[in-house]
């Protein structure tokens, strides 16, 4: 006993001696994040050994005091970046600053996450999809991944091309950003969908309005941004291999991804993926020439070194996809006798094989990339991308030409962008920026077919500039204005009699070059367009870490070649539709805000928003062109309307031990002010809930039951015409209501998924099981320009191999 | 120095690309391949000869200047028909009878006649399975009367379920024709 505390007591003895020496040093400091500067909260600052810590304030600043001196190893750890440990002689009073990286899960986000559309600086409306939740539609497309988003929907052609809606908005008045590109490939059109690899992606954001300036001032509807999966600045090798298969359409896709980098920032990647389909299958019958094959490719090579950098990339989408053999039909009487059928009439057995009507579709997109750091500025960026767009639709046609395409256009864009990050004012995140843009349309004159959008050249020129300021800790304001030049000059053959009942011979003298063969006039219509673009916002952060944003902005969209220039028969519909060359850009005013919070193991966002948009762009019928050698026609015309559109989009979670539950719903109602009517396409009422049971004992297993119920649409136009058709059997003419325009009911389905995961060697593997429509529902969607034909899809079981090594 | 650089290659690029893809070459009118401009149907009554008897006419397309005639038939007649499919917009004109005929598999003329028209066809030509085409056909009048008369040309429907030349939902198909005539049957 004696003899212990004696120990005990030369021990304290020793040691106080020791330290009574020279024991009052200081060390401080700030810990700053090495990618952005910025400084970092919350980081460990401990000298190993003794149990003197520090923990680094707002601003990143640190200070221990009462060190003893000679040899120390400092430790410093961050919850979001790699450990770092230096070792020093400390003599005297230290200043001395970190340098963080980010952990390898973490740079992604952090390399990725531009400061305008990071959730925490800016007040725009965003939702994220990360990787997880997009590898579950490795066998589906970005639209059907999106649509897990509330407030985001589909229009569809069939279900293989899904193009994205937000809050009621879509085509051209949505913005698709692909690795920091601008996806320039003919969006105007509602049955093109976006030429997006979904394996290719590591999120993506959708913005809801049009806050993110730098990528547009067009954005009425919002921007959609995706980002690639990006090299960590160490030595790795990094790979990836999903393979899913599917009972309906029986093939599936394979996808696998390699990133190999190195420390010193060089690093290349490599990612593919293959898509094999053939028909599809409703609950009742085939759906014949539904089936689809994709091949996607993207290259990347890349020099990283924090302060200044390069990388290129290229990437190719190259998809053949069926349409829906029995959507072809060739006047009013056969669109009749469709809807009136409710089943198609076309049903063969299951094949791989896709013939006419169909769509071929090969984008490339090449990018080069430079930034560098600039002290006391910030960043300055410079990009310079090349997208060449080949599409072509092939008809159901006579005398063997269902082999030419009825359509075939290759759109070329060069765009340059330069921007400015000026970050080093502490209150200030500003950022500046100029686009040039040249693109060529190039429709082929090989076809057959006059053409539907025209040989155009435009060029356009944007410049912006934004800026985030923090007033407080809760308060930060932001603010942005763009603005837009572009000219358009479109070579086009009108047919001449068509001209002149436009009455453009009158209004458009100055655009006639000369007559051409087969009744046909040469033109060259070409307009200038301004457009200003603008938003302002503010976020603040309660108490309790609710968080309020809200956002005021207003975008300008110049007409598009589709509603400038629209001249010909839609087959799947059975209308003529016209462009007009008097379309002014419309331009419009959104007000959206959120509230998001929590309260112990309950989450919720609430996103309400009202748009006003002066002179949207509307597709409606106009007159019924009588006689044609097919019979009567409807005719379709774009017309300019001041419109509106408000909405709520709510997101909920609750969780509880092992359990999870959430739920979302949308509403959004359209108006055209000034007929006075419901706009077209709105999607209805939805909400989506979903259940999951997680045990991570049982290798991460999961399993989910997702409920997803439709309304029916009740606020349509009423598009429905009258138009006398013979009637086939008794050879007398008739008025028939021809109903285009009446939603169908409202559905319920169910969608199941499970998984597990197993780890071996560093390896990961992941074993999926989605089911979709697990009850064989059958229901039509009134979002779906095919569903005056055919059913959707019935079940679909897919099993997924994930591999990651 | 990176960036000077750089800007000045992505220029570049910019300038070889933009010189690569211009096309200053004014493009060349697409006349329709596949349109029908034009139905004829000639009729030649028993121990007669051949007259264009119904015809109509849109050289533009899906626009609005058609043109129409038909001619009054005698009563209680039997007439050989031929119909004539053109597009008088190829030069020289297409006849797309010819391509109707090679791909008699898929195709079928129906002849409807509206109520008050005393009027009866029947077909006088077959493809390779049997099956109606409808190019070559009879018409037998009967008393004066007057009603519609309508040609329909359906691609691609159900030849079996037409083959009776009554055109039911059952023979779907695609309408690459359908044509009206208001035809009188006069003494």
């Amino acid at each position: 006993m004696i003899q212990k505390s004696s120990l005990l007591y030369f021990f304290l003895f020793v040691s106080s001696f020791l330290t009574a020496q020279n024991c009052d040093y200081t060390i401080s400091g700030q810990v700053i994040d090495i990618h952005d500067n910025s400084l970092l909260q919350g980081a460990v600052i401990a000298i190993e050994g003794t149990t003197n810590v520090a923990y680094s304030d707002d601003k990143g600043n640190f200070e221990l005091n009462d060190i003893c001196g000679g040899e120390l190893l400092i430790k410093v750890t961050h919850p979001y970046c790699e450990t770092q440990t230096k070792r020093i002689k400390l003599q005297e009073n230290l200043k001395i600053n970190f340098r963080l990286e980010h952990h390898l899960e973490e740079l992604n986000e952090v390399l990725l996450k531009g400061k305008l559309y990071d959730e925490k600086l800016n007040s725009a409306i965003t939702r994220q999809l990360k990787v997880e939740e997009l590898e579950s539609f490795s066998n589906a497309s970005l639209g059907d991944a999106l649509k897990t988003i509330s407030g985001v929907s589909s229009l569809n052609t069939g279900s293989s091309i899904v193009k994205p809606i937000i809050n009621g908005l879509h085509s051209s008045r949505v913005l698709i950003i692909n690795d920091n590109v601008r996806l320039h490939d003919q969006q105007w059109g509602e049955d093109h969908a976006p030429n997006v690899d979904i394996n290719s992606a590591a999120n993506v954001t959708v913005i809801k309005g049009a806050s993110a300036l730098k990528y547009g001032g067009d954005a009425v509807g919002g921007t959609i941004v995706i980002e690639p999966q990006k090299a960590p600045l160490k030595d790795t090798l990094m790979g990836k291999t999903i393979l899913t298969g599917a009972t309906n359409g029986r093939g599936g896709t394979f996808s696998t991804s390699l990133i190999k980098s190195n420390s010193n920032g060089f690093n290349y990647r490599l990612q593919g993926s293959l898509k094999r389909l053939g028909d599809l299958k409703a609950p009742d019958y085939q759906l014949t020439n539904t089936g689809q094959r994709e091949n996607n490719i993207s290259l990347g090579l890349g020099l990283n070194k924090i302060d200044y950098g390069i990388d290129f990339s290229y990437k190719l989408t190259n998809s053949e996809i069926g349409i829906l053999r029995s959507a072809h039909v060739g006047n009013i009487s056969d669109l009749e006798a469709s809807i009136n059928r409710g089943v198609p009439f076309f049903i063969e057995d299951f094949s791989y094989s896709i013939n006419s009507p169909k769509q071929e579709i090969t984008h490339q997109i090449f990018k080069l990339n430079a930034f560098k750091k600039i002290k006391n500025i910030g960043e300055v960026n410079l990009q310079y991308s090349f997208q060449n767009n080949d599409r072509s639709e092939f008809d159901v046609r006579r005398g063997g030409r269902s082999d030419v395409p009825a359509m075939e256009m290759n759109l070329k864009t060069h765009t340059l962008l330069a921007q400015l990050e000026w970050t080093d004012l502490e209150r200030f995140d500003s950022n500046f920026g100029i686009e040039l843009n040249a693109q060529t349309n190039i429709p082929s004159g090989e076809t057959g077919v006059r053409r539907l959008i025209p040989d155009y050249e435009m060029y356009t020129a944007g410049v912006f500039a934004t800026t985030e300021i923090s007033l407080t800790d809760r308060w930060k304001l932001d603010a942005g204005v763009r603005y837009d030049f572009n000219t358009i000059d479109a070579q086009k053959f009108y047919i001449k009699s068509r001209w002149e009942r436009l009455n453009y011979n009158e209004l458009f003298p100055e655009f006639e070059v000369e007559e051409a063969r087969g009744g046909q006039i040469f033109t060259n219509p070409s307009f200038d367009f301004h457009n200003l673009s603008a938003t302002i916002g503010a976020t603040h952060t309660f108490q309790n870490n609710w968080r309020f944003t809200t956002n005021l902005s207003s975008a300008s969209r110049a007409p598009n070649p589709s509603e400038l220039f629209s001249d010909g028969l839609h087959h799947s519909l059975a209308r003529i539709e016209l462009g007009d060359l008097q379309l002014n850009s419309e331009q419009s005013f959104k007000i959206g805000a959120e509230l998001q919070g929590e309260v112990d193991e309950f989450g919720f966002s609430i996103q309400p928003y009202y748009n006003l948009i002066n002179d949207f762009i509307i597709l409606e019928p106009s007159t019924i062109d009588e006689n044609t050698i097919r019979g009567s026609f409807p005719v379709w015309q774009y017309r300019q309307s001041d419109s509106r559109l408000y909405g709520i989009d709510v997101s909920a979670s609750y969780t509880h031990k092992n359990f999870e539950f959430d739920s979302n719903f949308a509403y959004v109602n359209g108006q055209d002010l000034e007929q006075n009517e419901a706009l077209i396409n709105m999607p209805p009422f939805n909400i989506s809930n979903t259940l999951t049971y997680k045990k991570s004992d049982w290798n991460n297993f999961f399993i989910s039951l997702n409920s997803q119920f439709i309304a029916e649409q009740n606020r349509f136009p009423d598009n429905n015409f009258e138009v006398e058709i013979t009637n086939r059997i008794t050879g007398d003419k008739e008025e028939v209501l021809v109903d285009i325009s009446s939603p169908p009911s409202a559905y319920h389905i169910l969608n199941l998924r499970s998984g597990m995961e197993f780890e071996f060697d560093s390896k990961r593997l992941s074993i999926n099981l989605l089911i979709n429509n697990l009850l064989n529902t059958t229901y039509r969607d009134y979002l779906n320009a095919l569903r005056f034909y055919a059913d959707e899809v019935g079940t679909n079981a897919m099993l997924q191999l994930k591999l990651n090594y | 120095m990176k960036t000077i650089k750089l800007l000045s290659l992505s220029l570049l690029a910019v300038l070889a690309f933009s010189a690569c893809s211009d096309d200053d070459d004014a493009p060349a009118p697409v006349l329709e391949q596949e349109e029908i401009t034009t139905l004829n149907v000639f009729l030649t009554p028993e121990g007669g000869t051949e007259s264009l008897v119904f015809s109509f006419t849109d050289l533009d397309g899906d626009g609005s200047n058609a043109q129409i005639s038909a001619e009054n038939l005698e009563a209680n007649t039997t007439y050989t028909g031929r119909m004539e499919f053109l597009n008088e917009n190829e030069e020289p004109v297409e006849d797309v009878t010819e391509e109707v005929l090679e791909e008699d598999d898929e195709h079928q003329v129906f002849f409807i006649a509206g109520t008050g028209l005393n009027v009866n066809t029947e077909y006088l030509d077959a493809d390779g399975d049997g099956n109606p085409i409808g190019v070559e056909f009879r018409l037998v009048t009967g008393e004066a009367s007057s009603g519609d008369l309508t040609f329909i040309l359906i691609h691609d429907g159900d030849k079996e379920a037409g083959s009776n030349g009554v055109l039911t939902p059952e023979v779907g198909g695609d309408t690459d024709i359908e044509v009206t005539f208001e035809v009188t049957i006069v003494e």
